[in-house]
């Protein structure tokens, strides 16, 4: 419980010192992470626009594609289903994927290519030609649109994710890590000023005591040198010391 | 993964005799040394596990990138598609012939719902 609210640390300078520079680092890093969330979110809105004008605009052109598919059916006569599926062999658009960076988190892009001949170059050659060339056309101009699509989509998706965890840490700076500090700092603090105010008790309680012992001294000196007054009054009498102090012998 | 990058990955399509017949001419199509396609027709009679089973077999594979799923085919086998949550391959939903595109049923955007107001749709 205890540890939850503060750190558990002794109360010296020391440790206040490493606290304030503590507090000072979370602080710094909220921000940090306050903005780097805010760049997330800025992001984030733009490709979740992007994402859904390109969805519109996929029903669309999927429409054309399939009336193309459609007039070429009926053109050829022949099924094209059977020839197309017969004549599958390597895949002539790729997708190749490259790397974007927004505030440190990676993105993946999607970039198509086109890599080796057209498969289908003799497909329609009896009837229909111009309609296969339409819908390939209009089939290429889909699967670019849907790697558009499905970069848009794999950022979104990261970027999701990556927003979550910022904000949760942003949020945990906030309202766990600084109050326990804050926490820590104000313990410190009230035990060092109790110790301080115990500290000058204990120095008036000390002069006190001495101020006592000088006046007694001084009462006590006082009486001597009055003393010595007296003595020094009385005169000098040639007779009563029988013998000069011995000054290098004795 | 850097030498599948440089070689270019696959898009795979699940999707009706039209829609892959199509994506196909396009020139996406790819039969590997394993006889295994990157397409799936799925007709009327297909069962709704084979489609799971293909579309799990296309996660698992690291030459795909993308994969093409019908919308209306989607919808069958939503629970999966719900439970692939990795960037990659990403899953994208398109119209098919007979079933026109419903915003509302996308996964992603399901996800993103709340966070746009609704005329964005148009």
């Amino acid at each position: 419980m205890s540890t939850r609210e503060r750190i558990n640390v002794f109360p010296s300078r020391m440790a206040l010192t490493n606290m304030k520079l503590r507090l000072k680092g979370a602080q710094k890093g909220h921000s940090l992470l306050k903005k780097k969330a805010d760049a997330l979110t800025l992001r984030f809105r733009t490709i979740l626009k992007k994402i859904i004008e390109t969805k519109v605009l996929m029903g669309e052109v999927m429409k054309m594609a399939g009336i193309a598919l459609a007039e070429t059916k009926f053109t050829m006569g022949a099924d094209i289903h059977n020839l197309v599926h017969h004549h599958i062999d390597k895949a002539r658009v790729k997708v190749r994927s490259k790397r974007d960076n927004v505030a440190g988190v990676v993105l993946p892009i999607f970039e198509h290519f086109i890599d080796g001949s057209d498969t289908f170059d003799m497909l329609g050659l009896a009837r229909g030609g111009q309609n296969v060339t339409k819908i390939k056309d209009q089939y290429l101009k889909a699967i670019e649109l849907l790697v558009e699509l499905a970069s848009l989509q794999t950022s979104f998706v990261t970027l999701d994710e990556v927003i979550k965890v910022t904000n949760r840490r942003v949020n945990a700076i906030e309202h766990v890590i600084i109050p326990q500090i804050e926490r820590t700092i104000a313990f410190i603090t009230t035990e060092l000023d109790e110790r301080e105010r115990e500290e000058f008790y204990r120095l008036k309680k000390i002069q006190e005591k001495k101020k006592k012992i000088r006046d007694v001294q001084e009462k006590v000196n006082a009486a001597r040198k009055a003393a010595e007054k007296f003595e020094e009054n009385k005169a000098a009498n040639l007779l009563d010391d029988a013998r000069d102090e011995d000054l290098v012998f004795d | 993964m850097a030498i599948a990058s440089m070689k270019g990955k696959l898009i795979a399509v699940i999707g009706d005799e039209d829609t892959c017949t199509g994506f196909l001419v396009g020139g996406i199509g790819e039969i590997n040394k394993n006889r295994q396609q990157n397409y799936m027709v799925v007709t009327k009679d297909t069962p709704a596990l084979d489609i799971e089973e293909t579309f799990k077999g296309f996660l698992k594979r690291d030459d795909i990138a993308i994969i093409l799923i019908n919308q209306n085919i989607a919808e069958v086998i939503r629970h999966v598609i719900d439970q692939h949550t990795s960037p990659i391959p990403s899953v994208l939903e398109i119209p098919s012939k007979d079933a026109p595109y419903d915003a509302s049923k996308d996964s992603i955007l399901r996800r993103a719902k709340g966070m746009f107001s609704s005329e964005d749709f148009r």
